[in-house]
């Protein structure tokens, strides 16, 4: 499993070496490792009925975070379609972007998306399914951004971004709740905790944060903007990311916490609300477009609608029914998508109103069109139809009135889009086109076909469908052996009424759709009001508050940074001093000192004021080499002579340094007020004291017992050497180290580049 | 530095050749005792990089880019990569990163010597001392003479 997951990387990362080794034939060399997981998984289609498996790894043991995962139906189903599209997607994109310059990376990010989603529903542990999480937004983003030329798809992709990762904010924060109410990271075992999870104070907490973080990544209202938008991505990327796999990362997570977080009023109230009216919106925005994607992500947007729905009603019907949907949904939506990319590709055009007749030159893609477009719709005998039955049977026993009105204006409204998908632009008088139209390769039909054939056999053997995997997936989310029985026909009954009469009002509403735009104009007004007017003006205003304190803190003189980071510094201190004021005391110790050390002690003061004082710099910098030598004295003399040799080491190279700038600088003068120099006088005595009174209370304060016997002690057992210093630094201690040394890296680069710059400006 | 008024001391000039190759030995004597006594790679970096900083007062910038051979910011990359890789070792063999390994060698004349992954280690820290230093000092002394 672990190498199942983290291979994928492996190939991502290979992926532009095998794209010029393949050369045009690279997207179906490629497209064998998602078929090779996908073979892989059916492996465990035999077991599924048998409960969860887990597997396990050590990642970070000692917090609790482990590499650990769980194949159960719905971690299942979700990995056999991320595999199952992933292999039609790549050989797709091999095509579609044949000739790309870019191709090579666009299969690197393509196929690390595909690894860590898959990472992301095989998951058991929390933190590692957040890290997943975040990469798939990571990768999203990559994506829709992938023509990065264009200023449009640079701004949807940092939308994109944004909403997802803020939401992955929250959610990591209900996650971490949830871990520590449940007493576990594990899912496996969270599962099974939910009474205890439910009752807890933070539950309500808890849930809206974990709530947030999935309604952002599934595009529910009110932040569904993000996803139509993220259109500006290559075809086989809304195909793959945007439709059949990332926007259910959200699902999936409320339907794996389901038995966890579900079947509270909160649950059922939230998820059932923000479902339809996402649901409605969706679909109402779908029929309101023109461009043929952007049809399809607003109808992607009513699907996600209708899972959250089923989900917060939580019932056994309703997960079944859920689980049908998810799965027609991503084979429909996965070959119409890919249908709108031929037409893209084959014919130039992206809008519905440019097209018309096209089933002369290209009667495959045409039919295909239709059949994905039937299951879209609902028809009989599509798996889409089986779907739609169960929706409308689960919102007739389970849902409240209003959700119920939600969910048949939406069936008829998702029965005209279909017709809008897969007729109007293959019948009908045709339009002249950009391009010469014609049958596309196979590579770029292969996937439509297949996924279309496949939505059209679940639909006749949808019983089959039911015992291999969707119960056993709908088991996994109601926490309950479910055992809802599937199949294409129910008998006359109220559900296939209400399909009925969607299909019929539904194809009514196609052929008045021009009245039905017009006369819904007015929602245009109330869109540009709606919630992606909201993220602009977030963003404008982070943007300016950004700016404001950026002017504040980063003002480009240094007296003002020393004096920000000084008051800062002893701000903390003395919050932390006053408030464990009782606890101090001073101990001052002054039996023992010898006559050299006060003198040394008084040489220290005097350098220090006479560097203070002094009107010339090279008296400032002799005087404050005299105050660090005397330092390095006083190392060697308290016996640490590494310390010692350190400080007179860079002492030196100190002042060489300084000498080496030191007649850059303009003339010593003075500039400033006897206010302002009365301030900064204020300000070192105030630090001044700070740091004297710190020290007089640390040396006397011990909390716990030294760490200094311990490492005497094992200097030489544990360490090999004896000196007790180099020990810690290189051996004990030697992560510190290493992250001292990457400072230091990265304080040389930064000197570098600030002389070169200014080396360069001169010579300008 | 290469001031063109720069004054020619004949003394420094002279001192220097003999202490360089000196101060150089004395730095790599100070990394490799420095498990036992005091030095180690931080202290040895330092000592190196003085030792170049005063071969730069009495020659020129390109004088001591020649002497160091490499780009010192090549020495900060490679000292980091040799620091990592010392962490690695312990890895192989199922420890935690940077946990240190010993072996002991029979070295004909100096006995039985003790070799292990912190003197990889302290290697590494040296490397990025010299670099850090000189990649700051020579660019402060090329912009000088820009």
């Amino acid at each position: 499993m672990l190498y199942a997951l983290l291979g994928g990387f492996g190939v991502a990362a290979l992926a532009p070496w095998l794209h010029q080794l393949f050369g045009r034939h690279s997207g179906w060399a490629l497209a064998l490792w998602p078929a090779t997981l996908l073979v892989y998984f059916c492996g465990f289609l035999a077991g599924v009925n048998d409960g969860p498996v887990l597997i396990q790894h050590n990642w970070i043991p000692s917090l609790g975070i482990q590499l650990s995962f769980m194949v159960d139906g719905l971690s299942l189903l979700f990995a056999m379609l991320i595999s199952g599209i992933g292999i039609f997607i790549v050989a797709f994109a091999g095509r579609y972007l044949e000739g790309h310059r870019d191709l090579g990376r666009f299969y690197t990010i393509l196929l690390a998306f595909m690894a860590s989603m898959l990472g992301l529903v095989l998951s058991d542990n929390l933190i590692a399914l957040f890290v997943f999480w975040e990469l798939t937004s990571i990768t999203s983003y990559l994506l829709i951004g992938f023509n990065h030329e264009d200023a449009a798809a640079r701004r949807s992709a940092l939308q994109g971004l944004f909403v997802t990762v803020g939401g992955g904010l929250a959610l990591m924060t209900g996650l971490i709740m949830l871990a520590m109410v449940g007493g576990s990271y594990e899912l496996s075992s969270l599962l099974n905790q939910g009474e205890v999870i439910r009752e807890h104070a933070l539950y309500a907490p808890m849930l809206w944060l974990i709530l947030l973080g999935a309604f952002t990544k599934s595009a529910q209202f009110p932040f569904h903007f993000w996803l139509p938008n993220a259109m500006a991505a290559p075809t086989p990327v809304s195909a793959y990311l945007h439709s059949a796999t990332m926007v259910k990362a959200g699902v999936y997570l409320l339907a794996r916490l389901n038995p966890a977080l579900g079947s509270t009023d909160l649950w059922l109230t939230v998820l059932g609300g923000v479902g339809a009216i996402t649901l409605f919106i969706g679909i109402w925005l779908a029929l309101r477009s023109t461009g043929i994607k952007k049809v399809l992500a607003y109808s992607t947007v009513m699907a996600l609608g209708t899972l959250t729905m089923l989900i917060g009603l939580g019932t056994p019907l309703a997960v079944t029914a859920a689980m049908a949907f998810l799965l027609a949904h991503s084979l429909y939506k996965g070959a119409l998508f890919m249908v709108a990319g031929i037409i893209d590709h084959e014919v130039g055009s992206k809008d519905l109103r440019d097209t018309g007749g096209l089933f002369r030159a290209m009667p495959i893609t045409a039919m295909v069109a239709g059949i994905a477009a039937l299951s879209l719709a609902g028809v009989i005998p599509m798996f889409g139809f089986v779907a739609k039955e169960l929706l409308f049977d689960a919102a007739l026993k389970d849902a409240e009135s209003w959700i119920l009105a939600l969910v048949i204006a939406g069936a008829i409204m998702t029965v005209a889009v279909g017709a809008l998908v897969g007729f109007l632009p293959w019948y009908g008088t045709p339009v002249k086109t950009k391009k010469q139209p014609h049958e596309p390769a196979p590579a770029l039909l292969a996937g439509p076909v297949v996924l279309a054939l496949l939505g059209l056999g679940f639909g006749i053997a949808a019983p089959w469908v039911d015992r291999m995997l969707l119960g056993a997936a709908a088991t996994a989310v109601a926490g309950v052996p479910v055992d809802y029985p599937i199949s294409l026909w129910h008998g006359f009954n109220t559900p296939l009424l209400l399909s009925i009469i969607s299909l019929i009002a539904g194809l009514l509403l196609y052929r008045w759709r021009h009245h039905f735009r017009h006369h819904t104009r007015f929602t245009e007004t109330l869109a540009r009001t709606g919630p992606e007017r909201g993220y602009d003006l977030i963003m404008a205003a982070l943007v300016k508050i950004s700016a404001a304190q950026t002017r504040f803190f980063q003002s480009g003189y240094l007296r003002y940074y020393l004096l920000i980071v000084l008051l800062t510094f002893m701000a903390l201190v003395w919050a932390v001093l006053l408030t464990h004021w009782p606890a101090l005391s001073v101990g001052i110790h002054l039996q023992g000192i010898q006559l050299h050390e006060y003198v040394l002690v008084f040489v220290l003061m005097v350098a220090a004021v006479a560097a203070a004082k002094t009107d010339s710099r090279l008296g400032a910098v002799a005087s404050l080499g005299a105050v660090g030598f005397t330092v390095a004295l006083l190392y060697v003399m308290f016996s640490a002579p590494d310390l010692g040799i350190t400080q007179v080491l860079v002492e030196t190279l100190t002042v060489i340094l300084l000498v080496l700038v030191l007649f850059r600088l303009p003339k010593f003068l003075r500039l400033t007020s006897a206010t302002l120099r009365l301030r900064d006088v204020l300000v070192a005595s105030a630090v001044g004291i700070t740091m004297t009174c710190l020290l007089l209370f640390a040396a006397d304060a011990r909390l716990y017992e030294s760490i200094s016997h311990w490492h005497v002690a094992q200097s030489v057992p544990s360490g090999y050497g004896r000196n007790i210093v180099n020990v810690i630094l290189v051996d004990f201690r030697a992560l510190d180290t290493l992250g001292e040394i990457f400072v230091l890296a990265l304080a040389a680069t930064g000197v570098l580049a600030m002389i070169r710059l200014r080396a360069e400006d001169k010579r300008k | 530095m290469s001031m063109p008024n720069r004054p020619d001391s004949l003394i420094l000039r002279v001192t220097g050749h003999f202490l360089l190759p000196l101060l150089i030995m004395f730095s790599l004597f100070l990394l490799l005792r420095g498990h036992n006594e005091p030095g180690g790679g931080f202290i040895g970096g330092l000592v190196a990089a003085a030792a170049i900083a005063l071969h730069l007062f009495f020659t020129s910038v390109q004088s001591a880019r020649r002497l160091i051979w490499v780009d010192p910011r090549d020495l900060i990359g490679w000292g980091l990569c040799i620091a990592i890789a010392s962490g690695l070792f312990g890895m192989f063999g199922g420890l935690p990163f940077l946990s240190a390994l010993w072996i002991e060698l029979s070295v004909p004349i100096f006995g039985m010597l003790k070799v292990g992954t912190p003197l990889l280690f302290d290697i590494g820290v040296y490397l990025v001392v010299i670099g850090t230093v000189l990649n700051i000092l020579l660019a402060l002394a090329e912009a000088e003479d820009a």
